[in-house]
């Protein structure tokens, strides 16, 4: 299985303060769901920054896609997002635009035509069961709805690699689990899905690799079903970093 | 309850437009979201445009002045004659003679012979001095040529033809009355350059004013950038509504401008068809010309662009999704 996210001895700090990262290792093959937990501070957003290409890093290799990171140029950049659908526990919605519009933009930038935005908007938000608040502005929403305008954004693109962070952090326990779902359809259709979170009694039982970051390093590996995690999933766990 | 599908099925297979079409689709949402935002605010919009028009204005007013001066001293040189006293030697025939052969000189559209009858009969009618003069022995004054140089001729080909004709055997003086005209051509060319040295300094001025609306409104739209940034958007999508805007800011400060200049002209062309009169010039004063208007919006559109694309760069690259 190829990787879609590979790290190698990766460390990271910011500015004078301590190191937020210290020689993390992983991978998270093509098509894999995995889960990233830990406390606050641990690093898990960090280490999503890293992949997104929202911070560099300061040492190791970091191979996203199958392009070295390190060596993308900063014009580049905006391509190499746009293969990447990312969730954040604040979902960062443009008060100002429709929920449509607000979707729609990941297409929007990339030239898609009217029509065709019409049909991909519509999909995804039906995907995420708001097809009926398509004209609402987001201010008008609750937490979970908007989080969930977030995720159709995300994925109204087809990314290749999904990556969330905390996207639970703001909603109910029902909810939650509903948005854990919808990672896991996203993902039967191929997607890889790199959730961090620290709401491990969400996703022990679920059938997905889970990694535990810790103190900048990822020191164990949480099996919330050992059994039923897909094999390659175990094959990538490097364990400590 | 959220009934996931795949987004895949979700998303159809769609053709991607052409690249012309994408291109032109861009731009028209660029240009909506543009004109959304200037009519989102509409008085600080007017009111950019204003100083813009009224930074604009100022050298459009100035050319105008300028082009109306230069008709006016093209007109003047119309009605600039020449005075050659004849020596008293000079006799009759031989100054009627000396008239018509200057008379058909190249250059010269008239001249006329004014004997030393003529002109003290003319002095005694203007002058008012009449009955003092007629206690005079002799006629004191010469007998004259006056010369009216083609209007059509180079203002420096008359001047030459005028010093010729003062040097004449014939004339013992000559009185040129172009050297306040030659004062006024080099008034003239001096202000044109002080025009093109102020009309620098304001487009700098247009720039800058352009370049720090542009800014507070990238200041207004940080959020959004962000968001931009964080979903893939290159740079140039994200810049180009703001140039679209700085085109506006242009444009709308060209009109008034143009306004600007004409209810000025206006204002000022009674007064001014009064001066004009006095000077014996031409008295329609004319607005701004065809190719001023045509400069003046050049101007601002390039200027408007500038200030936008100069901002945008500057402050773009400092503004990150976190």
């Amino acid at each position: 299985m190829a990787d879609i996210v590979f790290f190698h001895r990766v460390s990271q700090r910011y500015g004078e303060g301590p190191e937020i990262l210290r020689e993390v290792s992983f991978r998270l093959g093509d098509g894999e769901m995995m889960f990233l937990t830990g406390p606050s501070g641990a690093g898990k957003s960090t280490l999503l920054k890293l992949i997104g290409l929202l911070a560099r890093p300061q040492a190791g290799q970091i191979a996203v896609l199958g392009q070295n990171i390190g060596q993308i140029r900063r014009s580049r950049i905006p391509a190499f997002r746009r293969q990447i659908g990312m969730i954040f526990q604040n979902p960062s919605l443009l008060a100002d635009r429709t929920v449509f519009e607000n979707v729609a933009l990941p297409l929007v930038i990339r030239g898609h035509s009217g029509a065709d935005i019409g049909r991909r908007v519509r999909g995804a938000l039906d995907a995420v069961g708001l097809l009926s608040k398509e004209k609402a502005l987001p201010p008008t929403l609750s937490g979970g709805e908007q989080q969930r305008v977030g995720i159709a954004r995300a994925v109204v693109a087809k990314p290749k690699l999904l990556l969330a962070d905390e996207p639970t952090g703001n909603l109910d326990p029902q909810m939650a689990r509903e948005v854990m779902q919808l990672f896991m359809r996203f993902n039967e259709v191929g997607v890889s899905v790199l959730v961090a979170t620290h709401a491990l009694g969400l996703i022990q039982r679920l059938p997905y690799r889970i990694e535990h970051l810790e103190h900048g390093h990822i020191d164990a590996i949480a099996r919330g079903d050992a059994e039923a995690a897909p094999a390659a999933a175990q094959e990538n766990s490097l364990g400590h970093g | 309850m959220v009934t996931a599908k795949s987004p895949q099925s979700a998303a159809q297979v769609a053709t991607q437009p052409s690249w012309l079409s994408r291109t032109l689709q861009d731009h028209s949402r660029a240009l909506n979201a543009s004109l959304t935002q200037l009519m989102r605010k509409p008085i600080a919009t007017l009111l950019t445009a204003f100083v813009i028009g009224l930074t604009l204005a100022l050298p459009a007013g100035l050319d105008t002045v300028l082009r109306n001066l230069d008709v006016v001293g093209d007109s003047l040189q119309g009605s600039m004659r020449a005075s050659l006293f004849l020596k008293d030697s000079v006799d009759a025939d031989r100054a009627q003679e000396l008239s018509r052969s200057l008379g058909k000189r190249p250059g010269v559209a008239n001249a006329r012979y004014i004997s030393r009858e003529q002109a003290l009969e003319e002095f005694k009618q203007h002058s008012g001095f009449g009955e003092a003069l007629d206690l005079l022995k002799d006629n004191p004054l010469p007998a004259v040529i006056v010369v009216t140089p083609d209007h059509h001729a180079p203002q420096a080909q008359t001047s030459a033809l005028l010093k010729e004709l003062s040097n004449l055997p014939e004339v013992e003086q000559a009185q040129l009355d172009e050297k306040w005209l030659q004062r006024l051509y080099a008034i003239l060319d001096l202000v044109q350059r002080a025009v093109l040295v102020i009309a620098a300094a304001l487009a700098l001025a247009v720039v800058i004013v352009i370049a720090n609306t542009i800014r507070l409104d990238i200041e207004r739209h940080r959020e959004e950038i962000e968001v931009m940034k964080l979903i893939g958007a290159p740079d140039g999508f994200i810049r180009r509504p703001f140039l679209y805007t700085g085109l506006g800011y242009g444009l709308v400060g060209a009109l008034l401008a143009c306004a600007m200049v004409a209810g000025a002209g206006m204002l000022l062309a009674p007064p001014a068809h009064e001066l004009a009169g006095l000077y014996d010039a031409e008295p329609a004063l004319r607005g701004l010309a065809p190719e001023a208007v045509l400069a003046v919006f050049g101007a601002a559109l390039v200027l408007g662009w500038l200030g936008a694309f100069w901002t945008v760069s500057r402050h773009l690259h400092q503004i990150e999704p976190d």
